[in-house]
């Protein structure tokens, strides 16, 4: 199960990745996609719309069931991956890359010291599957 | 955390070593998924799927007593049921609500298999054993293994495989036989909306029967793509679509309900059916399709002018249409197609309308 290096992760199963222009990316994790199956549907925040830190900010739907999507970080949505909309399977078979969620302008970049780092993320997968 | 014991099919090992996700249902260990539920749903709709369905209840009824046994549990009338044929059937309880649903298979003059859910193994297993009486013999099957193999490339596989009673089968006939060599009883039945086959086998050769069917060109299919496809096939499931709190006739299936063969159709749940049949419709099971995105689940409320009227009994994401699907009982005012309501999902709400039963039928080629 891929955990890319340069992220941070939530225990929800969410990533963040913070880009040079203090723009952060989010997106749900390769473990996430797999245990939800087929996605079907993602429900999103427009630009504009405010998120914090653990809170809901979203819903992403599978054939097989539906789960809440918590953010990463607090900010500004500033962007939101449009191709989701007739593509929502491009968050299973990319959870990186094309099936990114939010692009969200930081309000505390403080707060990626709160997230996990990549083996933190990987080792707290592991124990989830093994239980 | 402790989990009770899962009971395990013949086939448990197969699973794990085609990476089969496993989960509990109905006491056993089962998989939901393989490559993916939409990925598998859809080779069962133009290829062959291969399903484990040993969890099911199987439990031959023979002897002189065997149809009246059955006849007084079903409310269909085994009598009726020629040599070689299978026919769907209920059990009800004295107040008409239905205990299982299940599958009849005649084999001989007297000699019937019955089907049932696994979910209702020993309901079913306490309502036969009440009945039984010296002429009719119950034996619960503790030793064999069941597949599905659905699909419009299912005949085809079946034929290759299957010894020449398995060619001739017609729609719901069944036959004894072989399939990859061994030893089967088999039938054109099935619970996805295809043509092809049921087939049980002995246990120890429950393995290589599976490979062969594989090998042969049949996907492996989950427990995930058997709910999505049944549905869309609009079949009921026991437990969210039909139980003991519903009656056949508002289930929409008081077709399987037989009061022909007169004093002879004594079974469990007569009177109370027959009153049923001619008394009005509190409500009815309708197919509802979503107008826009958005998931309906079991237990969604079904709302009409912003009144909840009724409650969405099985809903799924349809790989076929694309869209949301589900089916729910309604006041017979909002039943008919093109009516117009709405489901609360998660205090959303999705606009819906009633669509005909089924949502899909397959092409009849032959």
């Amino acid at each position: 199960m891929s955990v890319p290096e340069n992220l941070r992760y939530t225990n929800e199963h969410e990533w963040v990745r913070l880009d040079a222009d203090g723009i952060g990316v989010i997106g749900i994790t390769e473990h996430a996609q797999d245990q939800l199956g087929d996605i079907v549907f993602v429900d999103l925040p427009a630009p504009g719309e405010r998120v914090a830190q653990f809170q809901k900010f979203g819903e992403v739907e599978s054939v097989k069931a539906v789960s809440d999507l918590f953010s990463p970080v607090s900010g500004e949505v500033v962007d939101v991956n449009a191709a989701l909309t007739d593509q929502p399977e491009l968050v299973n078979g990319s959870p990186y890359e094309k099936g990114w969620l939010l692009r969200i302008r930081l309000s505390q970049v403080a707060e990626l010291d709160k997230l996990m780092s990549a083996p933190d993320y990987d080792r707290f997968v592991q124990e989830e599957l093994g239980d | 955390m402790t989990t009770p014991t899962l009971r395990r099919t013949p086939l448990h090992g197969e699973h794990l070593s085609l990476r089969g996700r496993m989960t509990p249902f109905a006491g056993w260990d089962m998989p939901i998924q393989y490559s993916g539920i939409v990925e598998e749903h859809r080779a069962v709709r133009t290829g062959a799927g291969l399903f484990d369905v040993s969890h099911m209840l199987r439990a031959d009824v023979r002897g002189p007593a065997a149809a009246a046994v059955l006849r007084r549990a079903l409310t269909y009338n085994v009598g009726a049921l020629p040599i070689g044929g299978a026919h769907y059937a209920l059990l009800c309880e004295p107040d008409g609500g239905i205990r299982d649903d299940a599958f009849v298979y005649r084999l001989a003059a007297e000699e019937y298999l019955f089907i049932g859910n696994a979910s209702n193994a020993d309901a079913d297993l306490e309502r036969l054993r009440t009945l039984a009486r010296p002429g009719a013999e119950l034996r619960p099957h503790a030793d064999s293994a069941m597949f599905a193999l659905q699909g419009p490339r299912a005949l085809e596989i079946g034929r290759r495989l299957g010894s020449p009673e398995i060619a001739a089968l017609p729609l719901r006939g069944c036959a004894r036989g072989t399939v990859a060599g061994y030893a089967a009883f088999l039938a054109r039945t099935g619970y996805t909306g295809e043509d092809g086959y049921e087939i049980v086998v002995a246990a120890e050769h429950a393995v290589p029967v599976w490979r062969a069917l594989l090998s042969a060109g049949a996907s492996p299919i989950g427990l995930g793509a058997r709910d999505t496809l049944r549905l869309e096939a609009a079949l009921p499931l026991y437990g969210n679509d039909i139980d003991r709190t519903t009656n056949p006739y508002e289930a929409g299936l008081g077709w399987v309900v037989d009061f022909d063969d007169g004093d002879a159709a004594d079974f469990i749940g007569r009177d109370a059916l027959l009153a049923l049949k001619n008394a009005p419709f509190a409500r009815t099971l309708v197919c509802l399709r979503a107008e826009e995105r958005g998931v309906m689940r079991h237990g969604h409320p079904v709302l009409h002018n912003g009144q909840a009227v009724g409650i969405v009994t099985s809903g799924t994401f349809s790989p076929t249409l694309e869209v949301s699907i589900g089916m729910a009982y309604v006041p017979p005012a909002q039943s008919e197609p093109g009516a117009r309501l709405e489901v609360d999902v998660r205090g959303k709400r999705l606009p819906v309308r009633v669509v005909p039963r089924p949502f899909y039928r397959r092409e009849r080629t032959g």
